[in-house]
C-alpha cells in the first residue's frame, strides 16, 4: 500500500517532490545528524559491550556466562517471561476484545489505564507494589502472618514485571480488532457456531501476527525490565536477581568481563526481536490492510 | 419456510428504530425490504436471523415462535453487507465452515463445497483467498456459504451494495434464477427501489422504522398508500397549490378544488410518464421550453419549465422523441394527463393517494 502511494509520488506531480528539490546542503545535513544521533548513542554502546565482552577472548566471556549464580539469574528470568506473558496475552486479548467488540460505560477509562504503565516510571511501579505488599504495607502484616512472601521473592518480581508488560499485547491488538469490526464473528454465529468455535476459528486466525508481535514485545520487556524489578527483588544473589540485576552486581564487583557478557547476550535477543519486529510488523501491517479494504467496500454506500 | 412479524419494535435506547411492525413472506417468495437508509430495514432483517432481539413482539418461521431460539439454531442463511468473508480461510474452506460445525462427515462437505462451487460459478477458485477475489466473486462465496447447510430461510443485507452497476445488474438477474433454481425463502434489505423492482415478488416498504407499504412491485408503483411511497417509488412531480375563485391553482397550472376551502392549499403529485407533449403549440393546453434532455438508453428524461418558472420532469420514448422532432430550447405544449391528490390542506389525506384523478380534455377541464 504504502509502496503504491509512494510510485504515485514520484511518477505524476512533479511540484509534490519538493524533498528531492532541496538543496544539497539541507539533505547532507539531515543525513550526517540522524546517521551521527543514532551512531553515538545506539550503535557505539551496542559496539562497546562486545568489545568489552570479547576483552579477554571468547573462551573467557562464554564461559562467565556458566557461573552459577549467573544461570540462576538466567532461569529466574526465563521463569518470569513464562508468567508474566501468557497472563499478559490472556489479558491482553481479552480487553482487545472487550474494547473493540463492545460499547460499555467506562470504555474510555480502560483504554487509558492499559497505557498506565507507559507513563508511570518503572521504579514508582515497584514501589506500588512494596506499598501494598511490604512489611509495613497495606496487606504486608497480613502476609507475614500467613508466612507468604511477596516483596523481595519471585512473586514479588512477577507482580512488577506484569505490571510493566501489561500493555504491550493489549494495545497492538486494539486497533487491529476495531479495524476487522465483528462481521466476520456474526457471519460465524449465522452458521452456527459457537462463541468458543468462532474464537478460535474464525478471531484468533485473523489476529496472528498481531498478537504474535505483542508476545514478542511483551517477551522483549520483560526479560530486560530493570527499574520495577529491582525495587521488588532484594538483590539476593543466586535467588531474586534477574539477568539485569545480575548485570548490575556484576558491574559494581569490577567484574566487567562477566557484565558485559550478559549484556551482549541480551543484546542478541534484542537484535534477534527486532528482527522478528521488523518481519512480523510487515505481516500485521498486511492484516490490517486486509481489514481496512474488506471495511471499505462496505462503506461505499 | 413461512415467516411472520408480529408487532414488531426495536429501541437502541431512546432511539426507536423499529416500531409496531406486522408482515408476513410465504414459503418460497423473494421479498425485498425497501427504504431510505436508517429506515429500520436492515434492522428488521437482523432480527429475523436473530442477531438483534426485538423489543416487542413476535417473530414466528413457520409458525413457530423463534424469539428465544439463538441464532445459531434458526437455520438461516445471512449474508453480510461487506460480505464478511473468512479472510483467513480459502474460498473452499468458507464455504465448508458451516457444515463443519454441524458436524457433516467430511466426504459430504466435500460433495457439497464442489457442488456448490460449481452451481455457483466459482469452478477452480476453490483455492483462493477472499482477497484474490472480485467484487462480484466475492458476494456469491457469500452466498454460497450461507446456502451451503441448506438454511430454510436466506437473508441479504444490501447484497449489491459494494459491486459496480455492470455487475450489479449481473449479479441481480443471477439472484432471480438462483431464487427460482432453489425456491429457498428470501428476504433482501436494499435502498434502491429500482432493484427492489426488478428482483422481488413483493416489496416492503420503510420509513424512519414503519412500515409504510407491503405488495407487489406493480401495486407499490402503481398505487402507492402515501406521498412517501409515491415519491421513494419512481419520480413525481409535487406541485403546492392554493384555492382560488374555486380553482386550484399554481402560476399557470389549474386543477379541481377538490373540496378545498377558498385560500387553503392542496397538494398533488403526477408521475412523469402522465406529462403529454407535443410540438403543435395548439395541441394542448400549456406552454413550456424543453430546457433540458438527458439521454438514459431507450428513453429520454425531460426537463420542462413554463413561462413563469415552473420545472416539470417528463419521460418520453426515444422514438417519440424522435417523432415529435423535438429538441432541447424549443418550445412544446402540454398538459398533464393524470394525477393524485397528496394532501388538503396541510392534512395528510393518505386515503386519496392512491385515487387517480383524469384530465381529459382542454374543453371540459376546469
Amino acid at each position: 500500500m504504502a509502496g503504491s502511494t509512494q510510485k504515485r509520488w514520484t511518477s505524476g506531480h512533479a511540484k509534490s517532490r519538493r524533498g528531492a528539490e532541496d538543496p544539497w546542503y539541507v539533505r547532507w545535513i539531515l543525513i550526517v545528524v540522524s546517521l551521527g544521533f543514532a551512531g553515538i548513542f545506539l550503535v557505539l554502546p551496542l559496539v562497546n559491550v562486545f568489545d568489552q565482552a570479547l576483552a579477554k577472548g571468547w573462551q573467557i566471556a562464554v564461559g562467565s556466562l556458566g557461573d552459577p549464580d549467573t544461570m540462576s539469574a538466567m532461569k529466574l528470568t526465563a521463569l518470569v517471561s513464562a508468567i508474566c506473558v501468557p497472563l499478559n496475552t490472556l489479558f491482553g486479548i481479552a480487553a482487545a476484545w472487550l474494547i473493540a467488540k463492545f460499547e460499555f460505560p467506562g470504555k474510555a477509562l480502560l483504554t487509558t489505564l492499559i497505557d498506565l504503565p507507559f507513563s508511570v516510571s518503572p521504579v514508582v511501579s515497584g514501589l506500588l507494589y512494596v506499598i501494598l505488599f511490604g512489611l509495613k504495607g497495606y496487606f504486608g502484616p497480613w502476609l507475614d502472618r500467613h508466612d507468604i512472601q511477596i516483596i523481595f521473592a519471585v512473586p514479588g518480581i512477577v507482580l512488577a514485571t506484569i505490571f510493566v508488560t501489561f500493555p504491550f499485547v493489549a494495545r497492538e491488538l486494539i486497533p487491529l480488532m476495531q479495524a476487522q469490526g465483528s462481521d466476520q464473528e456474526q457471519a460465524a454465529l449465522t452458521l452456527g457456531a459457537t462463541g468458543w468455535q468462532t474464537f478460535w476459528h474464525v478471531t484468533l486466525p485473523s489476529i496472528k501476527w498481531g498478537l504474535l508481535y505483542g508476545v514478542i514485545l511483551c517477551t522483549a520487556r520483560a526479560v530486560g525490565e530493570f527499574g520495577a524489578v529491582s525495587v521488588v527483588s532484594g538483590h539476593i544473589t543466586g535467588i531474586t536477581d534477574t539477568l539485569p540485576l545480575r548485570i548490575e552486581k556484576l558491574d559494581k564487583e569490577y567484574n566487567s568481563v562477566a557484565a558485559f557478557s550478559i549484556a551482549a547476550l541480551l543484546a542478541v535477543l534484542a537484535l534477534l526481536t527486532l528482527g522478528l519486529k521488523t518481519w512480523l510488523e510487515h505481516r500485521q501491517q498486511r492484516e490490517l490492510d486486509l481489514a481496512q479494504t474488506s471495511s471499505d467496500s462496505s462503506d461505499e454506500h | 419456510m413461512s415467516i411472520e412479524l408480529r408487532n414488531i419494535s426495536k429501541r437502541f435506547g431512546d432511539v426507536a428504530a423499529v416500531q409496531n411492525v406486522s408482515f408476513k413472506v410465504a414459503e418460497g417468495e423473494l421479498v425485498a425490504l425497501l427504504g431510505p437508509s436508517g429506515g429500520g430495514k436492515t434492522t428488521v432483517l437482523r432480527m429475523i436471523a436473530g442477531l438483534e432481539q426485538p423489543t416487542e413482539g413476535d417473530i414466528l418461521i413457520r409458525g413457530q415462535r423463534v424469539n428465544d431460539v439463538s441464532v445459531q439454531k434458526r437455520n438461516i442463511g445471512f449474508v453480510f453487507q461487506g460480505y464478511a468473508l473468512f479472510k483467513t480461510m480459502s474460498v473452499a474452506d468458507n464455504i465448508a465452515f458451516g457444515l463443519k460445525i454441524k458436524k457433516w462427515p467430511q466426504a459430504e462437505i466435500n460433495d457439497r463445497v464442489a457442488e456448490l462451487l460449481k452451481l455457483f460459478g466459482l469452478d477452480g477458485l476453490g483455492k483462493r483467498f477472499p482477497h484474490q477475489l472480485s467484487g462480484g466473486q466475492r458476494q456469491r462465496v457469500a452466498i454460497a456459504r450461507s446456502l451451503a447447510p441448506k438454511p430454510s430461510v436466506l437473508l441479504l443485507d444490501e447484497p449489491f451494495g459494494a459491486v459496480d452497476a455492470k455487475i450489479r445488474q449481473e449479479l441481480r438477474d443471477w439472484l432471480v434464477h438462483l431464487h427460482d433454481e432453489l425456491s429457498v425463502t428470501t428476504v433482501f434489505v436494499t435502498h434502491d427501489q429500482e432493484e427492489a423492482m426488478e428482483v422481488s415478488n413483493r416489496i416492503v416498504i420503510f420509513s424512519r422504522g414503519n412500515l409504510e407499504q407491503i405488495g407487489a412491485p406493480q401495486e407499490v408503483y402503481e398505487r402507492p398508500s402515501n406521498e412517501f411511497v409515491a415519491r421513494f417509488i419512481g419520480v413525481l412531480n409535487v406541485l403546492e397549490l392554493r384555492v382560488e375563485h374555486g380553482v386550484a391553482r399554481l402560476h399557470e397550472l389549474t386543477f379541481p378544488n377538490h373540496g378545498v376551502a377558498e385560500g387553503a392549499s392542496l397538494r398533488i403529485g403526477f408521475r412523469p410518464y402522465t406529462v403529454q407533449i407535443s410540438p403543435d403549440l395548439s395541441e394542448y393546453r400549456y406552454r413550456a421550453t424543453l430546457k433540458h434532455v438527458y439521454f438514459l438508453g431507450v428513453q429520454l428524461r425531460l426537463e420542462l419549465e413554463t413561462p413563469s418558472g415552473l420545472t416539470l420532469r417528463t419521460r418520453i420514448t426515444k422514438d417519440e422523441f424522435v417523432r415529435l422532432g423535438l429538441a432541447e430550447d424549443k418550445e412544446v405544449s402540454f398538459q398533464i394527463r393524470e394525477y393524485r391528490v397528496l394532501s388538503r390542506d396541510g392534512f395528510d389525506m393518505s386515503p386519496e393517494v392512491s385515487a387517480v384523478h383524469q384530465l381529459p380534455s382542454i374543453a371540459e377541464n376546469i
